[in-house]
């Protein structure tokens, strides 16, 4: 073979894994720019031909731009997808993939790309395929800048851009990723990149799961010697990392192109990526602020690989020929409902300005004091803090993360935050910080105010953002965190800005984003939950309406997220002297002391906290025992309990009525049931949990199992049915925070529903069946459903089935077995507990077979069921189908 | 219709011949000894009696092979000789003999190795991963008699798994004394689920097979109650309905293979008419999970079963009362 011969274009080579060789063809382009005058040929992966020969519409082209140093092999499974569409007789969209050249198996040449060349090369193949629109880019690595060249570049026939793991932009003063850094230092350039396979096998190495080794041939085979390998070091000499760079001014120019793109926008993101990280993703969101954004946590780099992109593509193009719809504003903005009468959650704090009586009783002040603040004191604070947050560049939209225990302090900052537009990011501590170290990345803050525990966390574990103090930290402590102000400091500049007569920033609206939450992590990785302001105002409402809350009736918030609306909903609040941590450490004493200093009629706890109170009411003395007894609503929220725990904290609190509300970090307030509501389901013959009728305006609909055991049904408020719990509120979230296909998932088909009304409606991932009062009975989880020979079965009524028998105290409810044909069999904690786990005493399993509404193939006894760390009153299904699967097996196993 | 019913003797054999009398069959049996069933035309002999089978075979309408050489220990020749040159003799001589119908009586053990098996259907005979000469012979059997089935034979083949019911000599009796004895360990707890299947619907299971044979022909199909239970649940369910104590001590799976391949081992140093009391293969059947898709099974033979475990116990518990 003669050196020519190596350097010209080729077809790749026969028995690729997941390559068609019908999609590849070489494409003769005439040269510009370095290579005017000159043609060059392309290697490109094509699906016109087949999509031709299946007779199939072709609905437009996806551009596919691979990066450094892989090759248009990258797109195969988007190929194969687009391809089936066809052969199902769909409208598709054709797919050309290029290697660009000097790369896979496009030619070789003596002229040394840059990023201009390498827009300008592409342009011209598209021009010699005379690729007219309409025409979605789809890019990766540094395939993604040139893709976007094109795009920007091609206004008229551009429909849409996607993008894989990228960068557009790199900020001045920001070091480049560490491997880059690495691969580009002078002299290890040419031998990491062209000389050895280095830079190659690192790329392939990022795959996760590992790559087969078929495939990571494939990946190789362009590259098999130094010649071919001296476009991998070319790409990585080129990358635009400082303003003297050669290819910096073609790089600022299609970052400023691609703010001005109003084409709708598709990010697809692998975030364990130790070269393009969330922190480029946030620069693409900021420039294209409409676009759809999926993280897929756990992918990384190759997150073609790792995730199925494909799909999630297509899906997004939506149903040919038409292209994704175009977008004004935000995520989701188009069925929105704006409520006209927007009251913003500091309403009532501007109201009460110069109110001098108590907002806020803080039991647990350092020191063990009470510290009270008034409506005056905390309504100048908030606006002190307002301004200094504003004054150090604090935007709307932008985001901070809150990193400060429940109290005034907390209390303050957030809506010093929602006054400004800011959005605050709000993640539990109980996450861990494994967890939280991924919610705060995933969200990607611009400031994080923290105590000094989650500064730390934030410096060890390069957590993004401006840092803020809570307290006062000592100089030292100071630069070792990396803490730029307190937030002493912080009010002490806005109060100085406000007595200059300083201009506040316009207040946001309703349809801005205001808050981030984060949900239990309890399934799978924690998700942001967003809301807008319209939604928290409806939230601060529909609890008003529904509890009957007016200035007067004070409130002890021993669960902290409702401490937070105290200022809102325009009463005093009072938080009892309790680790907000370890709500289970909350004593009788305590609330009484709340109760007494605030003089509340109604009590927030979790659940808990409840069973701590009630354990600990023997304390009580007379005093406090009147002060309890003066309480009128006592709410343990977060999850339901049951009749025995709501009877006695009504003995503890003899004059208030107990309530429990179901619902989720998506939406806090579904339904709730009283005591009295719960005495009165207990005569239902239904399976589950009874956790009332839904609340105000709120509704609540079913979307019945088909016989495999998913929720296909269309949402109906037909009694008896079981299925998924679908849900809709005022105060229902607005989105998952860049999770565009969960976003997908939950309003699965919901859109038609009552879309007349605007309503916005959200799949729970609970299930249960309506009764035909229109009460909500809660049956488990989807993903918990067992499917067996003879349909869905939902775990939760053959447990309480289970606790019916004297002699069990627990019982969790799981199948085995192949999905469709599974077993069910019930695991239970004993009276007296089991020693080891194994078969439960023969008369006992005939007992709990005899009580139960299905066939039980087994009933196990453990000394204890397993729970998740968060609830510790949630048996953790899915780690319990996993050992009972193990030992009805045959396996020798210890306790699940 | 005339059905021959070969292995008339033997506990299922004599369950199904039952069945089909009262199905209105005219029945006629061929095996060593008397059946013993009431309304049945014994004819004795055995399947390696060429002249004694083509005599059973003559002017029947339909076959139920049941004979065969079941027990877990014995030479490679004797089980060769009954269960597959049996078998061959009796599918021969049934098509000279113009026979509409042929069911084949199998087992589960002809498809499976020693792995745990949870929801799984019928897979094809395999005599190379069928464990020990009982299981092999058997998949050769019903290899041989699916390949023979035509438009003017109709073969299917029934796997009915562990078998049992009152008059049970084969699982049952030996269950009950060493329980009796104190000899009967539970492996790993006994929490494997396996599948079982009481006599009755045994039997009403492969007359369904001889009933629906021009829908259900070709293929095999495994028979059971449909109600797996953990092994140790089985065996306390047994011993309680014949009143002696449940097994109650367990030993690890692994100790007690080691402990059955031994036992074979000395079993063919010392061969004899007796059982020897544990093989490999009872303790990976008593060990691993061994229950099975019914779906199939209940809609080509249009079948369900009309006994369940509990009610089979309870006349399990009335038969050994009656004793």
């Amino acid at each position: 073979m003669t050196a020519r011969d190596a350097s010209a274009a080729a077809l790749p080579p026969a028995g690729l894994p997941g390559l068609d060789p019908s999609w590849s063809r070489l494409v003769d382009v005439p040269g510009s720019g370095a290579d005017a005058g000159v043609t060059r040929t392309w290697h490109v992966l094509d699906t016109l031909g087949e999509l031709e020969r299946l007779g199939a519409p072709v609905a437009g082209t996806i551009l596919a731009v691979h990066g450094n140093p892989t090759w248009s092999y990258l797109w195969r499974s988007l190929l194969a997808a687009s391809v089936a569409v066809a052969a199902a007789g769909q409208p598709a969209w054709r797919v050309v993939a290029v290697d660009q050249l000097e790369m896979g198996f496009s030619e070789r040449t003596p002229v040394r790309r840059t990023l201009p060349q390498r827009v300008a090369d592409l342009a011209g193949l598209t021009d010699a395929l005379a690729l007219e629109g309409p025409v979605v880019t789809l890019g990766h690595d540094w395939g993604g800048v040139v893709s976007l060249g094109w795009a920007v570049d091609h206004p008229e026939r551009l429909v849409g851009v996607a993008l894989l793991n990228t960068a557009i932009h790199h900020p001045e003063g920001v070091p480049i990723p560490a491997p880059l850094r690495l691969a580009s230092a002078r002299g290890v350039l040419a031998a990491s990149t062209v000389a050895t396979t280095a830079f190659l096998d690192t790329t392939l190495s990022l795959a996760s799961p590992k790559l087969p080794r078929d495939v990571q041939d494939a990946y190789r085979a362009p590259y098999r010697s130094a010649a071919r390998r001296h476009g991998i070091g070319q790409f990585v000499a080129d990358i635009p990392a400082s303003s003297a760079d050669e290819s910096r001014p073609e790089l600022d120019r299609i970052a400023e192109g691609v703010a001005q793109l109003d084409a709708p926008a598709l990010m697809l993101w692998g975030p364990a990526d130790p070269i393009f990280s969330d922190r480029y993703l946030d620069d693409l969101v900021d420039r294209l602020p409409h676009a759809d954004v999926h993280r897929f946590e756990g992918a990384g780099h190759l997150v073609a690989e790792d995730r199925p992109y494909a799909p999630a593509i297509l899906e997004w193009l939506g149903p040919a020929p038409a292209a994704p719809a175009r977008r004004a504003g935000a995520e989701g903005a188009a069925s929105r409902r704006t409520d006209e009468a927007f009251s913003p959650l500091w309403a009532n704090l501007d109201a009460r300005a110069t109110d001098d009586g108590v907002a806020v009783i803080d039991m647990a002040a350092r020191g063990g004091s009470t510290r009270r603040v008034s409506w005056r004191q905390l309504h100048d604070r908030v606006l002190d803090l307002a301004a200094g947050l504003h004054e150090l560049g604090v935007r709307r939209g932008d985001r901070v993360s809150l990193l400060v225990s429940p109290g005034p302090t907390l209390t303050a900052v957030i809506y010093a935050c929602l006054r400004i537009g800011a959005v605050v990011v709000v993640a539990d501590a109980g996450l861990g910080v494994k967890g939280l170290t991924r919610a705060v990345r995933g969200a990607w803050p611009d400031v994080i105010i923290g105590e000094r525990l989650g500064l730390t966390a934030a410096r060890a574990l390069g957590w993004p953002g401006v840092r803020i103090s809570a307290e006062r930290l000592p100089r030292a402590a100071k630069a070792a965190l990396g803490v730029s102000h307190s937030l002493g400091q912080v009010a002490t500049l806005g109060a100085a800005m406000r007595s200059r007569g300083y201009a506040a920033p316009p207040e946001p609206s309703a349809d801005d984003d205001a808050a981030i939450l984060f949900t239990s992590g309890s399934t799978g990785p924690a998700k942001g939950v967003v809301y807008r302001h319209g939604q928290l105002s409806a939230l601060r409402d529909v609890l008003a309406r529904h509890l009957g809350i007016t200035p007067e009736t004070g409130l002890v918030t021993g669960f902290a997220p409702f401490a937070l609306l105290g200022p809102a909903l325009g009463t005093r609040s009072a938080t009892p002297d309790m680790d907000v941590s370890a709500p289970r450490t909350l004593t009788a004493t305590a609330v009484a002391a709340a109760v007494r200093e605030s003089d509340a009629r109604i009590v927030f706890l979790s659940p808990a906290a409840v069973r701590n109170v009630v354990e600990t009411a023997d304390a009580l003395g007379p005093d406090e025992r009147a002060a309890l007894a003066r309480v009128h609503t006592v709410l343990s929220a977060g999850a339901p309990i049951g009749e025995p725990l709501l009877a006695s904290i009504a003995a503890v609190m003899p004059n208030a009525t107990p309530h429990t509300p179901y619902g989720m970090t998506e939406c806090l307030l579904v339904t709730d049931v009283t005591l009295d509501g719960t005495r009165a389901a207990a005569s239902a013959p239904d399976a589950g949990v009874c956790v009332g009728a839904p609340i105000g305006d709120n509704r609540v609909l079913v979307s019945a199992l088909d016989a495999d055991g998913r929720a296909t049904g269309e949402p109906s408020a037909e009694p008896g049915v079981l299925g998924e719990i679908v849900v809709s509120a005022p105060h229902l979230k607005d989105h998952y925070d860049r999770l565009w296909l969960t976003d997908r998932a939950a309003t699965r088909d919901t859109e038609q529903l009552d879309a007349a009304d605007g309503r916005r409606w959200h799949r729970t991932g609970d299930l249960g069946h309506l009764d035909a009062e229109g009460r909500v009975w809660v049956e488990g989880r989807t993903q918990h459903v067992i499917v067996t020979a003879d349909g869905p079965v939902a775990p939760v009524g053959p447990e309480q089935d289970a606790e019916s028998v004297d002699g069990v105290r627990r019982a969790g409810v799981v199948g085995v077995g192949p999905h469709g044909l599974r077993q069910a069999v019930a695991v239970v904690e004993t009276i007296p507990s089991a020693a080891k786990p194994g078969l439960a005493d023969p008369e006992l399993a005939a007992a709990v077979r005899e009580r139960s509404r299905v066939p039980l193939a087994a009933v196990l006894a453990v000394p204890q069921l397993p729970t998740d760390i968060r609830h510790n009153s949630k048996i953790d299904r899915s780690r319990l189908s996993a050992w009972a699967e193990r030992v009805l097996a045959g396996e020798r196993t210890g306790a699940p | 219709m005339t059905v021959l019913v070969t292995g008339a003797s033997g506990f299922l054999g004599r369950a199904v011949a039952a069945q089909l009398v009262a199905e209105g069959h005219d029945v006629r049996t061929l095996q060593r000894r008397p059946s013993g069933v009431p309304g049945v035309t014994d004819a004795l002999g055995s399947v390696t009696d060429a002249a004694a089978v083509e005599r059973a075979v003559d002017g029947v309408d339909a076959v139920v092979h049941l004979a065969a050489k079941v027990s877990l220990a014995g030479e490679a020749s004797e089980f060769r000789a009954i269960n597959v040159a049996g078998t061959r003799s009796l599918l021969d001589a049934a098509e000279r003999a113009g026979v509409r119908r042929f069911v084949f009586v199998s087992s589960p053990s002809v498809a499976h190795a020693g792995a745990a098996l949870a929801g799984v259907g019928a897979e094809p005979a395999s005599p190379e991963r069928a464990r020990g000469l009982y299981a092999r012979t058997k998949a050769e059997a019903e290899l041989l008699a699916l390949a023979r089935d035509s438009e003017a034979m109709r073969v299917v083949a029934v796997r009915p798994h562990i078998v049992w019911g009152p008059g049970d000599t084969q699982l049952i009796e030996r269950v009950v004394d060493r329980a009796r004895q104190g000899r009967l360990p539970l492996l790993n707890g006994g929490t494997a689920l396996i599948d079982s299947t009481y006599v009755d619907n045994a039997a009403s299971g492969i007359a369904a097979a001889l009933r629906r044979a021009e829908h259900a022909h070709g293929r095999a199909f495994v028979l059971t109650n449909g109600e797996p239970r953990p092994v140790g649940d089985l065996l306390a369910g047994i011993c309680l309905a014949a009143g002696v104590r449940p097994p109650r001590w367990s030993v690890p799976a692994g100790l007690g293979r080691a402990a059955g391949a031994a036992v074979e081992a000395l079993w063919s140093i010392r061969p004899g008419a007796d059982e020897p009391p544990m093989t490999r293969f009872l303790a990976e059947q008593l060990s691993t999970a061994h229950w099975f898709d019914q779906r199939e099974t209940r809609e080509a033979l249009d079948w369900a079963p009309a006994v369940s475990i509990d009610e089979g116990l309870r006349r399990l518990a009335q038969h050994y009362r009656a004793r």
